[in-house]
Formats: structure tokens, C-alpha cells, sequence
């Protein structure tokens, strides 16, 4: 089964933290992970890497948590297909 | 008027991670110079430079921090961490400084991303570039870790920055303005894109560095830190403290002439600004730490500047020979050099020496060091762009 959305966003976020895996779970948010704002944008920067898509600033802003970005990656998967 | 004395050290150099490594090596004459590992350097003139041996970030940062630091602010955090626990010293935040020097800030970070922007054509970089490149990138790592409140800010003057950066970090405790500072200099210039700008400049030699030498033949690339705690003597006394020396004096000159030759003039009137800032007479200084850079142009005008201000000349060397040249870190490395020197009685030797230059009539200590007690010494700093920076020490007899 290929890796869902979810569990590549956790497995980036992990790396980019540098937390062991299975820590960041499908619905952490960023303030129990001890991600600050330059945590994000390396996350942000990673995230783009590996879905090889350009994250818009104003979308990047408003995540705080996984299920948050999962869900805005998804979107702007979908929005590159169609 | 306080007094100010140097309560610690550290250093990253090529001779080591530490100070024991770098006052040991220059103790015996051993240079730390040898082939570049950081790059292949088959097409460059040269490929010899003094770097960092087998330096790992993950054993002095968490892996996170580490990613976040450019090498050169790493090295800076490297050295304030030991300079800072070596001493003891329990700061007031906001009575203290950190004052720095570099001169041309985090180039391993950027030459990574010019790399990966003109040759690789990627489209994102870095996100942690910006604040990993800026020249004040290591003051103010200093600052957030060791919680240090007061004046916090970085000097670049090219080959002189450190020694700007420890004068003003001197002046601020001599006169009042914070009680404490940590100050001194780093720098990692150990890119192609450097490099390659070194070698045009035609002043970097073939072998190594032999100043004041008859067949030297320029100077040698260097990386590292060096970083010194000062204090106010009262303070220090109280707290029982171990002191190094005295630091007593600092003047600066600027040649106001050509963008890259030297000025004899310019020199003497640093050094000269030096010891009058420190109310020695001349005859009381016993050595002088060389700008000492190993190329033609330097050694000759600062030889005639050390004759014009010295009627009985000083004991002096070049430890560049030993430490390369790192640049706006450089004058932090010699000062710490002069300090150890005063404090254990040992002059450090100009190392790689061969034969003597007619036009470097100077006892420059070849190859092995002596062991005399001086009361007083320089350590020279003269930069491209004519920027001259002297610091005075005095020996601490308790």
C-alpha cells in the first residue's frame, strides 16, 4: 500500500524535527511537537521537497497542527492535477 | 578608570577544538597547516590552508541547532562555551557585551546556495539562509545562549575585525559601560568561491606560511574562533578568579592610502595609539604577536613600523605560521596567544622558518619558542583597506 498523505507529512515533519518516528501522530499540533515558527518554515521547506509542490504563503500562515496540514497538502495536490 | 583583565579562553583552530590543543601545538612549533580536505583544490594555485581537523557539530549542538548554525557561528559557540565556563563568570545580563568580529560571515551557507541556484538551478533554499549568513550571526548566538542582555553586536573589518571587536569590548568594561563582555572573532572561509577569490588575489602561497622568511611566498588560509571572557580586575579579585593577564590598551589607525598595500606609517601610528591608550612606555614591551602574514608586501612594512617604534626592539613572532590565516578571526587567535604567552612566560615561535629576510631585521623566534617572562606585549592586527588595530597586554602578577 503507497504511503498515505498523512503518514509522508508525518514522516517529513519527524525528520525536520529531528523526533524519532512515531511521535508526530496524525493529530498533533505544532505547540505539542515544540515546533516554533523557524520550525515551520524548515517544515514548509520539506514539505514542498517532498511533494514537490510550491505551498503559498498565506496558506503556510494558518497551519498549526498536522490534520491542518494534511489537509491543505491534499488540497493543493488536487488543485495541481486538475 | 578600571582595570580589565582576561578571565577565559577558548578557541577553535586548526590546531585543535580547545585551547590545550592550541597553546600546546604553538608551544612546540607545530603547524596545523596541510592539504585543504574541505574541496578539491586540483585547479586552484594552491591547495594547502589550516582547517578545523575532524570538527563535528553534533558534538558540541543538538542536531537541530546544528542545522540552524553556519560553521563559522558554530565555531564562535564552540569557543564563547569554553572562554564562558572556563572562567566561571556569572554574568548580569544586562551588564554585560558581546562584541565579535568577522569578516565575511557565514560563506559556507551561502556558497551552498548560490551553488544550488546557478549551477543546479533549484528554486528553494534554506529556509534558516538568511540568518545563518549574517555576519552577526555568532554575537547573537552567543547572546541567546549564555542569556547576555547588554551591547551585542558584530565589528567587520576585514583582517583586523577581532581586534576592533576585543578594543571596543575592552573600552566598554574599562570605562563603565558594562561590568563583563565576551568578544573575539570567527570565520570559515573554506569555499570554492573564496578560494578562488583568494587566488586571484595572488597572495596566497604555494607551500605554507613562512613570515618573515627569505623565501616566503604568501600567506595561508586559516578557519577557526577565538574568544575571551573580560572582566573588570575588582570584580574578579572578589570572586576569586583565575586571571591570564591584564588587557591594557587598544588604537587603531587607518592607513587612509592604498585598498591592499601596506603602510608602515599606518601601522606605527596603531601601535603607537596602543601603548599610549595603555600608558606603557616602549621599552616595556618584551614581544609583539606579528600581524605577520607570511606575504612579501606585510612583512617588510612591519618590520620598518616595529623599528620605528621600538629604540630597543621586542622579541616577535608570526603565529600565523602556525594557525593560517583566518581572517576577521585571526586577531582573536594572536590575542589569546599573546595571553598565554605572558601568563606561562613562553613566547610562541614563528613557525616554517628558513632563512633570514635582510629586510626583516626583526628576532622573530624561529621555529622553537623561548621561555621568558615579559611584563608587557602587542598583538597586531592591519587589514586590507588600510584598517589597523593594535591591542596591549600586560602580564597579571597577582
Amino acid at each position: 500500500m503507497p504511503e498515505s498523505v498523512a503518514d509522508r507529512v508525518m514522516r517529513v515533519i519527524a525528520q525536520a524535527q529531528k523526533l524519532p518516528e512515531g511521535r508526530v501522530e496524525a493529530t498533533s499540533t505544532f505547540r505539542e511537537l515544540g515546533i516554533d515558527s523557524l520550525d515551520g518554515l524548515n517544515i514548509l521547506f520539506a514539505i514542498e521537497e517532498e511533494f514537490g509542490i510550491d505551498v503559498p504563503d498565506d496558506a503556510a500562515t494558518g497551519f498549526t497542527s498536522v490534520p491542518e496540514v494534511v489537509a491543505g497538502i491534499e488540497r493543493l495536490l488536487s488543485s495541481k492535477t486538475t | 578608570m578600571r582595570r580589565v583583565v582576561v578571565t577565559g579562553v577558548g578557541v577553535v583552530s586548526a590546531l585543535g577544538v580547545g585551547v590545550t590543543p592550541f597553546w600546546h601545538a604553538l608551544r612546540a612549533g607545530t603547524s596545523g597547516i596541510g592539504p585543504i580536505r574541505a574541496l578539491d583544490c586540483s585547479a586552484l594555485k594552491f591547495s594547502n590552508g589550516a582547517e578545523v581537523p575532524g570538527f563535528d557539530p553534533l558534538q558540541y549542538f543538538d542536531a537541530k541547532t546544528a542545522e540552524q548554525l553556519d560553521r563559522s557561528v558554530q565555531f564562535a559557540g564552540v569557543a564563547a562555551d569554553e572562554a564562558i565556563n572556563g572562567s566561571g563568570v556569572v554574568f548580569v545580563p544586562e551588564r554585560t557585551a558581546v562584541v565579535t568580529g568577522c569578516a565575511i560571515g557565514g560563506k559556507p551557507t551561502e556558497d551552498d546556495t548560490y551553488r544550488q541556484l546557478y549551477a543546479e538551478g533549484r528554486t528553494r533554499f534554506d529556509p534558516m539562509s538568511i540568518p545563518k549568513v549574517m555576519t552577526s550571526a555568532s554575537a547573537s548566538r552567543i547572546s541567546m545562549h549564555h542569556g547576555i542582555t547588554g551591547p551585542c553586536y558584530t565589528v567587520s573589518t576585514a583582517c583586523a575585525s577581532a581586534a576592533h571587536a576585543i578594543g571596543q569590548a575592552f573600552w566598554m568594561v574599562r570605562f563603565g559601560l558594562v561590568d563583563a563582555a565576551v568578544t573575539g572573532g570567527t570565520e570559515a572561509p573554506m569555499t570554492l568561491g573564496m578560494l578562488r577569490a583568494w587566488e586571484a588575489m595572488r597572495v596566497v602561497a604555494p607551500d605554507t606560511c613562512r613570515p618573515f622568511s627569505r623565501d616566503r611566498r604568501g600567506m595561508i588560509l586559516g578557519e577557526g574562533a577565538a574568544v575571551v571572557v573580560l572582566e573588570d580586575l575588582d570584580a574578579a579579585v572578589a570572586r576569586g578568579a583565575r586571571i591570564h593577564a591584564e588587557i591594557c590598551g587598544f588604537g587603531m589607525s587607518s592607513d587612509a592610502g592604498h585598498l591592499t598595500a601596506p603602510s608602515a606609517d599606518g601601522a606605527a601610528r596603531a601601535m603607537t595609539a596602543a601603548l599610549r591608550d595603555a600608558r606603557l612606555d616602549p621599552s616595556r614591551i618584551g614581544y609583539v604577536n606579528a600581524h605577520g602574514t607570511g606575504t612579501r608586501a606585510n612583512d617588510v612594512s612591519e618590520t620598518r613600523a616595529i623599528r620605528a617604534v621600538f629604540a630597543t626592539l621586542p622579541l616577535v613572532s608570526a603565529t600565523k605560521s602556525m594557525h593560517g590565516h583566518a581572517l576577521g578571526a585571526s586577531p582573536a587567535l594572536e590575542a589569546v596567544a599573546t595571553v598565554l604567552a605572558l601568563r606561562d612566560g613562553i613566547l610562541p615561535p614563528t613557525a616554517n622558518f628558513t632563512d633570514a629576510d635582510p629586510e626583516c631585521d626583526l628576532d622573530v623566534i624561529p621555529n622553537h619558542a623561548r621561555a621568558i617572562h615579559v611584563e608587557a606585549a602587542l598583538s597586531n592586527s592591519f587589514a586590507f583597506g588600510g584598517l589597523n588595530a593594535v591591542l596591549a597586554f600586560r602580564r597579571y602578577v597577582g
